[in-house]
């Protein structure tokens, strides 16, 4: 046997609150993250993802709030990301209950920055965010660009190439996100995938493009070891995490 | 309802130990967080984590003066359970980008870097405890949540010891096999992550408590 594919509900929070909505039956609060967080811990989720989109930095206390909640009452893994900038920063997430914590434009600005936090608190801590799109730039060697701000900036920069730095920097995950496919329900962008499985060694999260079950097979053989979703777990039936699962062990890959 | 169990979260400022102390809870302990040699030695159970590296584990281990204190548990023959690279430090030695360092040597076996494709092996995996395990008495077929880079690969424990019980290995693998778990009477340990390994885990602490 091996180790099982991840697969991992990423729930979008803004100042306390879920923000996309979800479509839960019988959830009084759909918008409380720590209702929803053990909502997929019952349904199977493998591990659960914060993304703090609080546009101002003063309301990350209501942040540390609810991952100390979300840690009181589930009993798998938790990672955070948004806003993460320094060592401080993952510090007080740790402190709070989080497990891992992901990083993207603060690393893309400064990537030493990688090596202060892994240095401090291991690799296992830390999750490289890469939101990454396609362009015909000459210059980006794989075709694949890395973006900053939700993949609103573009930098110029090769995806393949930056995954590869950080890696070696000493981040323990890279979480992968199609801008392109981000959105589309047309499945994962399986050429990116295949892309940065051939250069880097640590576990590699696919994320972006999920519409339905039969979406998440392709990104495994592609070389994801985890795939990471929002709407098709907030928007779909009660027991999406169950289909994918299966989705995913019919196509002969371990699952939990 | 029997009366609660005692248990010490050695605290010396290892990651994440909120998890531990609340799955410990929940599991039905009475917990302690503290590094104070009285707490460490008067419970019925001694929690070691332990994350980030080898070094800097047995390093902070020896700034709060934990490791004569943990030997003394063991000698006295009161339970201990390590975790993750608190479950490392009972072996011979660690490894890490070529820097050898003294473990508490209680077992035989260097912690290394894993031999897989992908590292850190992170994730669910399953595990194959020996026959009348304790630990993992009705969750043998469960998966339990690993997050490491190192693990010991080969066990040589000499069973020609005298008046030794050879502990209790309980496999895992991840590209090669490693050990995912011992336990040698009082002393316990797992490579794992109980308080994070859901519903098998909890009941793994509890089968633990049970122990105690």
């Amino acid at each position: 046997m091996s180790v099982a594919i991840r697969v991992i509900p990423c729930l979008d929070v803004d100042n306390g609150r879920v923000v996309k909505g979800v479509n839960f039956e019988g959830l009084r609060d759909a918008g409380d993250p720590v209702e929803l967080a053990k909502r997929y811990n019952a349904a199977g989720a493998d591990e659960i993802t914060f993304l703090d989109v609080t546009a101002s930095s003063g309301n990350r206390e209501t942040t540390y709030d609810v991952v100390a909640k979300t840690a009181e009452e589930i009993f798998i893994p938790l990672t955070v990301g948004g806003g993460v900038r320094a060592v401080e920063d993952v510090d007080r997430l740790l402190r709070a209950g989080a497990d891992k914590a992901s990083i993207n434009t603060a690393a893309v600005d400064r990537p030493e920055v990688i090596n202060e936090i892994t240095r401090r608190f291991g690799s296992q801590v830390l999750v490289l965010s890469l939101d990454a799109r396609r362009t015909n730039d000459p210059n980006v060697a794989s075709g694949f660009e890395v973006t900053t701000h939700g993949g609103r900036t573009g930098t110029g920069r090769c995806a393949v190439a930056w995954a590869k730095e950080a890696a070696e920097r000493g981040v323990g995950e890279i979480l992968l996100n199609s801008i392109d496919a981000d959105g589309t329900k047309d499945g994962f962008d399986l050429e990116m995938i295949r892309a940065v499985r051939a250069e880097v060694t640590v576990p590699l999260i696919a994320s972006g493009g999920a519409g339905g079950p039969e979406h998440f097979p392709p990104a495994i053989a592609a070389g994801a070891d985890a795939v990471l979703a929002a709407s098709i777990f907030h928007f779909g039936p009660n027991d999406m995490i169950k289909q994918v699962k299966d989705a995913i062990r019919e196509a002969g890959f371990p699952v939990r | 309802m029997a009366e609660r169990k005692k248990v010490t979260v050695l605290d010396y400022g290892s990651g994440n130990v909120r998890s531990a102390v609340r799955a410990l809870e929940a599991a039905g302990a009475e917990v302690t967080l503290s590094a104070k040699p009285d707490d460490i030695l008067n419970c019925d159970g001694l929690f070691v984590p332990g994350v980030g590296a080898y070094a800097a584990v047995m390093q902070a281990l020896n700034d709060v003066g934990a490791i004569r204190w943990i030997g003394r548990r063991i000698a006295g023959g009161r339970p201990v359970l390590g975790i993750c690279v608190g479950h490392q430090i009972f072996f011979e030695e660690g490894v890490e980008h070529g820097v050898r360092t003294p473990g508490m040597g209680e077992w035989p076996g260097t912690v290394e870097l894993l031999k897989a494709p992908v590292v850190p092996h992170m994730g669910w995996n399953t595990v194959t405890p020996p026959e009348g395990s304790k630990l993992f008495k009705g969750i043998e077929n469960e998966r339990f949540y690993f997050v490491h880079s190192y693990a010991v690969q080969e066990w040589n424990f000499d069973v020609a010891q005298p008046k030794m019980l050879p502990p209790q290995v309980t496999w895992s693998e991840h590209g090669v096999p490693f050990v995912a778990g011992v336990e040698n009477g009082p002393l316990c340990a797992l490579q794992f992550h109980p308080e994070k390994s859901g519903e098998a885990g909890a009941q793994l602490l509890r089968n633990w408590l049970e122990t105690l």
